[in-house]
């Protein structure tokens, strides 16, 4: 089976210090994968460098193209890539502010991917965004509203709908969960544990909280000082942790 | 004293601008010409005007100028209000050309936000004053992005500005700096001439656009295809003012509404005073004409 995405020693450094270094690893169609860490640790330098927000000094990334099979994303040209991450990709921020134009309405954000990649019909895309605002819990008459007028949740949550209107394949997320509440990311988890599954995602999760990982992720990746320390099955590393930095990250997490 | 082309006894270089000014200019504008509605920035220079005023504008009409040119200045449609009288003297002073008030007997047309009513010909020179030359400004501030998503031709974003218009009106609520699509490719801002001048767009002039503060010049060539962007179910309206021109009739003009007492009473006039000026001498009259009211 070919991977979705195929990382090979993906380095990046911020002059002499270390963001993320030797990262390797497959992500086949329809998995999730979590990557866990504490701050610092490189996660959101990995996550950006495989998104193309920067070029890593080193590695390869390849992906999966539709039209081509796997091509390596970092040395694609730019239109490219930028085809990609407007289709097949998306990426959802930790604020919803980074990923939104906040002073465009509902509808105009769910909408922008879809006249991004030609949509030239207003009542099509209208309904198209109602849809996708129904299907992460938005009432419709919320459509003309802009995403100030949105709570925390209510923001990320339409940042999820712009991303996946256009069906990726890939999603990226850098602490999706990051700045709610408990009870409005445990809707937000389980919003977006039916949507992987309803569509078939592969999507990379970056968190700093293990709960999020239990539930959603199929493997799990554990950094720390830009190094990958332990890598496997969610359950696997969660219960049966062998490194010792994984060790304590289990065993700081609160019990209620 | 005269200057290297021998025309004027002015103390300033012809028309204003240093002869090495002029070839920059030139060489953008030749630029702009060969990829029509792409911006190429220029070293835009200090005019004895504010920014805002066209200085864009008259660069482009200096660089443009020789000493056998008419020259005519419209100021949103009109040729006697404060911006253009200004720059009309400026270059009667500045390089001794003939002005006109008349669009057909010009051979260059400085223009703020209007495009004439007459249909200009081959021969002719429009020349706008643009303050914002970037279509995509307001709605991605970053210049450098801007500048990827021309290259890249991502012009999505453009339509969500359209998008949010429906979504707010009901229907496209543009009205003026209407977004186009040059030759299928460039998206530009056709500088707020209103949406109703758009159509106009393609025509047998010449068509620079001079943004001075921006520092950017673009052209359309003549007889270049210009689209309006629109939605396949909203399509594009040059909308007018529905009412005839009260003062010469014309029912296919573009009009200004002015308020002409305190109790509500309003007219609506040709803002092409030329047009206007030259209908009403081949007799034709409006509503408030003086010799209707009589």
């Amino acid at each position: 089976m070919t991977p979705l995405l195929s990382v090979k020693n993906v380095t990046k450094m911020y002059g002499d210090r270390i963001g993320c270094a030797d990262v390797s690893f497959d992500l086949y169609p329809g998995e999730v994968m979590g990557i866990v860490g504490e701050s610092g640790s490189g996660k959101s330098t990995l996550l950006a460098a495989l998104a193309g927000h920067h070029a890593p000094d080193r590695g390869e990334v390849h992906f999966d193209t539709r039209a081509e099979g796997l091509r390596d994303t970092l040395t694609m040209r730019e239109p490219e890539r930028r085809m990609l991450a407007r289709t097949d990709w998306a990426f959802v921020h930790q604020n919803p502010r980074d990923g939104l134009r906040m002073s465009v309405s509902a509808g105009g954000n769910v909408g922008e991917r879809l006249m991004a990649v030609g949509a030239r019909n207003y009542g099509d895309i209208r309904d198209t965004a109602t849809d996708w605002l129904g299907r992460v819990e938005i009432n419709a008459d919320r459509i003309d509203d802009r995403p100030r007028a949105f709570s925390g949740g209510m923001q990320q949550r339409l940042q999820i709908a712009r991303n996946l209107v256009t069906g990726p394949r890939l999603v990226f997320m850098d602490e999706p969960t990051g700045g709610l509440d408990v009870s409005v990311q445990a809707r937000l988890l389980d919003l977006l544990r039916g949507l992987v599954r309803e569509m078939g995602l592969s999507a990379i999760i970056v968190t700093h909280d293990l709960a999020v990982v239990r539930l959603l992720a199929d493997r799990l990746m554990v950094m720390k000082s830009g190094h990958v320390v332990e890598s496997g099955l969610t359950d696997q590393v969660l219960d049966d942790p062998q490194h010792g930095y994984t060790q304590l990250l289990v065993s700081s997490v609160l019990q209620v | 004293m005269t200057d290297q082309t021998g025309a004027t006894t002015s103390d300033y270089n012809f028309a204003y601008l240093d002869e090495q000014t002029k070839r920059m200019i030139r060489r953008a504008l030749l630029k702009a010409v060969a990829i029509p509605g792409y911006q190429v920035p220029f070293a835009s220079r200090e005019m004895p005007m504010p920014y805002g005023w066209g200085t864009g504008g008259v660069q482009v009409s200096a660089a443009c100028l020789t000493p056998d040119d008419t020259f005519k200045v419209i100021d949103q449609g009109a040729d006697d209000t404060t911006n253009a009288v200004s720059i009309r003297k400026f270059f009667e002073k500045t390089a001794d050309v003939e002005t006109t008030e008349h669009t057909q007997d010009a051979t260059i047309i400085q223009t703020r936000h209007r495009i004439p009513e007459a249909p200009l010909t081959e021969d002719q020179i429009l020349v706008y004053q643009v303050p914002i030359p970037e279509p995509l400004r307001f709605l991605e501030p970053r210049e450098t992005e801007t500048r990827k998503m021309h290259a890249l031709e991502e012009y999505g974003l453009m339509h969500v500005k359209l998008y949010e218009d429906i979504a707010r009106h009901g229907h496209i609520a543009t009205s003026y700096a209407y977004p186009v699509k040059v030759e299928g490719r460039y998206v530009m801002d056709p500088s707020p001439i209103p949406k109703f001048d758009n159509p106009k767009l393609e025509m047998a002039a010449i068509q620079l656009f001079g943004a001075g503060r921006e520092q950017r010049i673009y052209a359309i060539p003549p007889y270049t295809q210009v689209v309006s962007l629109d939605f396949e179910d909203h399509p594009f309206d040059p909308s007018k003012a529905d009412a005839p021109c009260d003062l010469c009739g014309a029912d296919h003009t573009y009009l200004d509404e002015v308020i002409i007492d305190d109790a509500g009473g309003r007219m609506f006039v040709c803002s092409d005073t030329d047009y206007c000026a030259g209908r009403q001498a081949q007799g034709h009259r409006g509503r408030l004409s003086p010799e209707a009211a009589e």
